[in-house]
């Protein structure tokens, strides 16, 4: 078991004939995972490294049984890209897309709600499973197989962190990129059940950022249904209150979002944090009671 | 985020139907003179700072006039102001209303619900984060049913309204509901909201925009009145780009990574003074504008700090090597380069060829950008 994708997750690759629908196609079919179909509107009947192409997702999931979608379309299509693809009986979407507007999301997340379908994302790097399947950007090159789970709103960061991991020897069983916008389809506390269910995570890794209260939920959550251990970071300390740091979600407002706020309520959980990115594998041998070898 | 001055808040909610003050935006104070001369502000009148900045009220951007003379007097005084960094350049004259309650009403995102949510509270003219969360009613707005009828009137029970006022204030609630979604808003605010006579007026406006939905909006893409000016040049070539108050240079892709670095930086006593989020790019011509901007910046030290996904290695190695080769050798600056991920093999044999080192460890990399900034000084 990992952590909604496996070895049966059949992707689809909305956006398919754009550059970077094209560019990770390839990058996810080199990770192993099972790209069975492509969707563009008009594009219907050609291929794409070898996948075909329909005109509508209703056709590619009728055709191939494709059962999670990768969405790269462009931010003013996003939405409807999103729909169809639940509309036609996905049940499992990452939507890679930047620049959606939280609008366009909310209508989005509860008609996915509404359908039971789940979306990670938007603005996300998606989910890998090493060994298994990846459905989204993360590059290939950070994974290995093992048994820690990587939650995290951030993207390059998150890399940095899981690539961290492997060059400890430790591996991961899957990770996640929820994505920084202000509504994202699947929260750390969405997120962590999964985790603490899954046989094959024994430590989770929880990386998070100012702005927001999603890691103070994330304590809440943790202290009250998390039984494995979890190590967290916090990223922007630093940042000064009112400055929009990059991500829609990393400003500090009125006070609330702080990295001090967010680093007390997951302590006060009883999870370790660390200070800094490079400290985490280690923090997470010491919780798996595997100390750095001298 | 796009953030509106009062009065462009007040053009929205004009286009909605919500009830205003009567008045309008002036420049000078000879249009001051001239617009309470010919009525079209009517007397006596509030004149009020077109600033982004809250506490006008207390912070002497406000003022009472009864006469044109004074309108024009009061106007000259505001105008000359600078207020919490801006300078005040636009004015806002409206009537004077004889107002019997203040109240609050917005509407803005819960996050953690993911719906929309209206606050009200009885309370208004005081900043909203001092009123007490008691006094503060918030009602979910799902977005697939949109402001309902009962939601409405638990709102217009909480503010204690009857009679044409609650009308009013129905009347209100939904083009308020109608502004926030069809404009894209992330804030709609009306604090005070004034009862006068029967019914209720916007006597403020707070509204903002979020960037995203610029696409459907293209009339408040060119509003950015809260940028410094390399700000808004980075904005226009797609960069995120921060100035703080520091001497190192951050170039890094991504939010969160770039968060990250500015945390270590400071961890071993730099102190990071402009930082620009690459973003996902596969160009080196926009690594090369990146970097040239960052130059104009004038950093003491520059800190590189790339880990390859969606923007390759090489290519940030071969814009940065084009930038380098840009820059002119009176205005060179120390750069420290580690550039990690796709592509990295490539990256580091680019950067090789030019003469830089790129560095491994991310705690290595920014104590020596440190100790290259603090050389410098």
């Amino acid at each position: 078991m990992s952590v909604l994708v496996d070895g049966d997750t059949r992707v689809l690759v909305q956006g398919i004939t754009g550059h970077q629908g094209t560019v990770h196609t390839v990058q996810m079919l080199k990770f192993g995972s099972k790209v069975v179909a492509g969707a563009t509107p008009g594009k219907g009947g050609s291929t794409v490294e070898g996948v075909p192409v329909f005109d509508s997702v209703e056709e590619a999931v009728g055709k191939t049984g494709a059962n999670a979608t990768c969405i790269f379309v462009p931010a003013p299509f996003a939405k409807d890209a999103l729909l169809e693809a639940v509309d036609a009986g996905i049940r499992l979407a990452v939507v890679v897309t930047e620049h959606i507007p939280f609008h366009d999301m909310l209508t989005m997340y509860h008609y996915a709600r509404l359908k039971g379908a789940r979306i990670i994302g938007p603005n996300c790097p998606g989910i890998a499973a090493p060994g298994k399947a990846k459905v989204g950007i993360i590059p290939n090159v950070v994974f290995r197989p093992g048994r820690v789970g990587v939650i995290s709103r951030s993207g390059t960061l998150t890399y940095e962190i899981v690539s961290g991991i492997k060059e400890v020897g430790l591996g991961q069983s899957t990770c996640i990129g929820l994505g920084g916008d202000p509504v994202v389809g699947t929260s750390f506390v969405d997120a962590l059940p999964l985790f603490e269910a899954d046989a094959e995570t024994d430590a989770i890794v929880l990386v998070g950022e100012i702005g927001g209260t999603a890691e103070e939920e994330a304590a809440e959550y943790i202290h009250h249904h998390v039984e494995k251990p979890v190590v967290a970071y916090i990223a922007g300390h630093s940042a000064p209150p009112g400055k929009r740091m990059g991500h829609a979600g990393a400003i500090i407002a009125r006070g609330r979002g702080t990295a001090e706020s967010k680093v007390a309520a997951l302590e006060a959980a009883g999870a370790k944090v660390a200070r800094f990115p490079y400290e985490i594998p280690g923090l997470v041998r010491e919780m798996l009671g595997k100390p750095a070898s001298p | 985020m796009v953030k509106l001055t009062e009065w462009r808040g007040k053009e929205i909610f004009r286009r909605y139907g919500i009830p205003l003050p009567r008045g309008r935006v002036v420049r000078s104070a000879e249009e001051a003179l001239a617009g309470t001369e010919t009525g079209d502000i009517p007397l006596p009148c509030v004149i009020k700072a077109q600033v982004l900045a809250g506490g006008r009220g207390k912070g002497g951007a406000v003022r009472f006039a009864s006469t044109s003379a004074e309108a024009a007097e009061a106007s000259r005084a505001i105008l000359g102001l600078e207020f919490k960094g801006e300078r005040v350049k636009e004015l806002l004259l409206e009537e004077k209303l004889p107002i019997a309650r203040e109240l609050y009403v917005a509407i803005t995102l819960d996050r953690a619900a993911r719906v929309p949510i209206l606050m009200v509270s009885a309370q208004g003219g005081v900043e909203v984060e001092t009123v007490p969360d008691a006094e503060l009613l918030r009602l979910p707005i799902h977005p697939f049913a949109g402001l309902t009828g009962f939601e409405k009137r638990r709102a217009i029970r909480a503010l204690g309204l009857a009679g044409p006022q609650a009308k009013s204030l129905d009347g209100l609630l939904d083009r308020l509901w109608r502004a926030f979604q069809h404009e894209d808003a992330e804030l709609v605010e009306v604090n005070p909201l004034a009862v006068v006579g029967d019914g209720v007026v916007a006597l403020d406006a707070k509204v903002s925009i979020e960037d995203d939905a610029t696409f459907r909006h293209p009339e408040y893409a060119d509003i950015r009145d809260d940028r410094t000016p390399l700000e808004e040049v980075a904005r226009e070539k797609g960069i995120a780009f921060v100035q703080l108050e520091g001497n190192i240079g951050v170039i890094a892709n991504g939010a969160g990574l770039t968060m990250a670095t500015l945390d270590v930086l400071q961890q071993f006593g730099g102190r990071p003074g402009v930082f620009l989020d690459l973003g996902g790019t596969d160009d080196p011509a926009k690594v090369t504008e990146a970097f040239l901007l960052m130059a104009r910046a004038k950093p003491a030290a520059v800190f590189l700090n790339i880990f390859g996904g969606v923007t390759r290695c090489d290519t940030v190695a071969r814009g940065l090597v084009d930038a380098i080769r840009q820059v002119p050798p009176a205005e060179k600056f120390p750069l420290i380069a580690r550039i990690r991920g796709n592509n990295e093999e490539e990256g580091i044999a680019i950067l090789r060829s030019a003469g830089i080192t790129s560095l491994h460890e991310l705690e290595e990399s920014a104590k020596a950008a440190v100790a290259a900034a603090g050389a410098t000084v």
